[in-house]
């Protein structure tokens, strides 16, 4: 009899602190944008190097999308029919890539397909020609490194869409695996691919570590990295602007159609749930999805080892720089996290206070303006007044917590919306309101989530190289940083070891933070 | 006493009317048809809903607009009347408290409350542990401590077995008799009113009729609260 919904009239929550919290954050990527378009040289244009970096930008996240999705279909495939030991760590593993620091994976890649790798080490000793992965082919392996495991995710999440009622008549009609490919999972493909090339495609035109460490050069310079260029070897202002614009009309547009096709992405669990299957019984398939499982297994798996095998033997050549610049890190990542959550929370609470999701859009800007369009546009900014070099972890931190925004918010306001709807009248009843409300209802209610998301945050901003390379002066250094530079100075075995100490660090921040956020949590 | 003059509630295509007044101390059952807006009546006088037109008086004053916090009434739902990740003395403090910051002296009164519904031992529990009976009985302390001079409830017992719920009625007209407060019941079953109910709101057709006394309504019901209990 519940006669629908009552009607509620009034909000618990204030939305006054959510509205400034987004006000914040559109005023400092307008501010950036304002600064950048003001100094852009629009007579100037595109000069051929520029075309060449957008041209490879385009190229590149184009065919890391596609390798990527189309990689990650017989592996969801085989992951969604078949139930084995360690399924649920390998599904784990899948998540992995995204809280793992890119400049680790590079060292990674770079210890098994590197110039004196593992992989060409095999080569050689057999007398095949060696490859080399920098440029195009590498950049994109890097990003199919760390695409490929969340496309994965995705369409294993599509596949489990698929209602058991219409396995169970397939297994019944006994249609061959190829009949069952095309009247069951191709059309379910067909809803899922597009989203995910999208997500990849977006995720990828705003590469920066990995251009910067396995590109270079005319022929593999993303728009990113030419913006760091422009800005770090030539300081040329006006051409880092151009660029910067580029970048944010590219992404920018990108990622409003991305928004239209991407599908919800659930970071929590839920992919464990094996479904029962009665078809693709016999040996060939078996054996097909087991050489799949474990080939990609291997793929992921093989970098990781490789950093902490080569990370214990660098540990010792470590300079006392890394230790400071793990010091420097690990504040920017536990400010970052502060930041990130006194705008997430507020932004989270006046969104599920809403109905329509059209305030989430102001969380995903933060993923189409770049990092270092940002980063570029306070500079001019401060330039003027100050010394931009005062402000590097200010605004590193600020950046960092503007870029786990759009995830932080898509963790945090599905719960928030339910704790609304459960508690929002017995808290009224009981005149709990404002900052009592989150106290003793929503924080406790959202823990999980709240920890979810700063251990995210944490990660990513541990792992990020970005605006910090920008700005930073020879004595200031994150880890990141501090391994790009001891990568440049040729020093290997000190860059695995701090690689394996940014590693652990990542990991860390990110254990920490999602174990304290559960435990001891009621349901 | 609680004085509605001449409410209308709206929402979308739903209109429904009610003048009437409820006396302290008193016990109303609110039955009628699935739909005819029962909780939608409770939410009105809680202040959840609000009044198209009409005002309504608690004493003297115009309450038409309080917050329902500022209404002198507390309300019991179908479901959701605990905070799953506090402790059952905490959601009873609540009812004193919503900062939780209880004294000494509110602590006691919590725990009069705990064991006045023989949850005595269970003070430190968190609600996911209780059974339903036991959850019920929670929230029940809680009104209890906020003593309010009404007390709404909307069918919380509905999700109970007839056995418990009969319980959970005993424990409520205790309650109520304790505080003197006056109560107003959703209930969809004709022996709950005859349990405990002195008088009867028919809601049906666009109204919800002004209460008359229960036991001669339910021995002679008039022809359509005779066509809804069949």
């Amino acid at each position: 009899m519940a006669q629908g919904a009552v009607a509620i009239d009034r909000t618990a929550i204030n939305s006054k602190t959510g509205i400034s919290a987004a006000l914040f954050v559109l005023a400092l990527i307008l501010l950036a944008l304002g600064a950048v378009i003001s100094r852009a040289e629009v007579g100037a244009g595109l000069g051929p190097s520029d075309w060449a970096a957008v041209r490879f930008t385009v190229l590149q996240a184009a065919c890391s999308a596609v390798v990527s999705v189309f990689l990650a279909i017989p592996v969801a495939r085989a992951l969604a029919r078949r139930r084995f030991i360690g399924r649920a760590a390998l599904v784990t593993l899948l998540g992995a890539p995204f809280i793992l620091p890119v400049i680790v994976a590079v060292l990674g890649l770079l210890a098994v397909f590197g110039r004196s790798g593992w992989l060409n080490a095999a080569l050689e000793a057999v007398g095949l020609p060696t490859v080399s992965i920098y440029g195009f082919h590498g950049v994109v392996l890097a990003h199919v490194f760390f695409n490929m495991p969340l496309a994965t995710r995705l369409l294993l999440q599509g596949w489990q869409t698929v209602p058991s009622e219409r396995l169970r008549l397939v297994a019944q009609l006994r249609l061959t695996p190829r009949a069952i490919f095309r009247a069951v999972e191709l059309p379910m493909l067909a809803q899922v691919v597009p989203g995910a090339l999208a997500l990849v495609f977006v995720i990828c035109l705003t590469s920066f570590a990995v251009a910067l460490t396995l590109g270079g050069g005319p022929r593999a310079t993303t728009i990113e990295l030419a913006i760091y260029q422009a800005f770090r070897f030539d300081f040329d202002l006006g051409r880092a602007a151009v660029l910067s614009v580029v970048q944010l009309v590219l992404a920018g547009s990108m990622a409003l159609i991305a928004l239209w096709l991407v599908p919800v992405v659930r970071v929590g669990g839920g992919l464990d749930r094996v479904m029962p299957r009665w078809d693709a019984r016999s040996g060939l398939q078996l054996v097909m999805d087991g050489c799949v499982i474990a080939l990609a297994a291997l793929f992921l798996l093989v970098p990781l080892a490789a950093v902490i095998w080569r990370g214990l033997l660098g540990l010792p050549q470590m300079p006392a720089e890394v230790y400071a610049a793990a010091g420097t890190s690990i504040s920017i990542a536990v400010t970052s996290i502060l930041v990130l959550l006194v705008l997430a929370l507020p932004m989270a609470g006046w969104i599920a206070g809403r109905k329509g999701g059209a305030v989430e859009t102001i969380g995903l800007l933060g993923l189409s303006a770049s990092p270092l369009m940002i980063g570029t546009g306070w500079f001019i900014v401060i330039n003027p007044i100050a010394d931009p070099f005062d402000f590097t972890l200010l605004v590193t931190i600020l950046v960092n917590a503007m870029m786990a925004l759009p995830f932080a918010l898509r963790i945090l306001v599905p719960p928030m919306r339910d704790a609304v709807a459960q508690y929002e009248r017995l808290s009224a009843i009981l005149g709990i309101s404002g900052w009592r409300l989150w106290r003793v209802v929503l924080l406790p209610r959202l823990r999980a989530q709240i920890g979810f998301a700063a251990g995210l945050t944490g990660a990513l901003s541990m792992g990020d190289l970005g605006v910090i390379a920008l700005f930073a002066d020879p004595e200031q250094a994150t880890l990141p940083l501090q391994m790009v530079r001891l990568m440049g100075a040729y020093r290997m075995d000190a860059a695995a070891g701090a690689a394996l100490v940014l590693l652990a660090l990542s990991l860390g921040i990110f254990w920490i933070c999602d174990k304290g956020g559960r435990w001891r949590a009621e349901a | 006493m609680l004085k509605l003059e001449d409410v209308l509630i709206t929402q979308g295509d739903f209109r429904m009317q009610a003048d009437f007044t409820l006396e302290v101390g008193r016990k109303y059952a609110v039955i009628g048809p699935s739909g005819a807006g029962k909780s939608t009546l409770l939410g009105a006088l809680c202040g959840f809903v609000p009044l198209a037109a009409g005002r309504m008086y608690w004493e003297e004053r115009d309450i038409s607009n309080a917050a329902p916090n500022a209404r002198p009434m507390t309300m019991l739902f179908q479901d959701n009347n605990l905070f799953p990740h506090l402790s059952v003395l905490q959601n009873v403090g609540l009812g004193l408290r919503p900062d939780l910051r209880l004294t000494a002296q509110e602590r006691e009164t919590v725990e009069n409350a705990l064991s006045r519904v023989d949850l005595s031992n269970f003070a430190t529990a968190k609600p996911g542990t209780l059974s339903g009976g036991q959850q019920s009985r929670v929230a029940l302390a809680r009104v209890l401590v906020q003593a309010r001079p009404l007390v709404l409830l909307d069918e919380p017992f509905a999700a109970l077995g007839p056995a418990l719920r009969n319980e959970m009625l005993d424990v409520v007209r205790d309650t109520v008799a304790q505080t003197g407060a006056a109560m107003v019941m959703v209930t969809h079953a004709p022996e709950d009113v005859r349990r405990i109910a002195d008088e009867v709101i028919f809601v049906e057709g666009g109204r919800a009729h002004a209460p008359r006394p229960a036991a001669a309504l339910m021995d002679d019901p008039p022809p359509e609260l005779r066509a809804y209990l069949g």
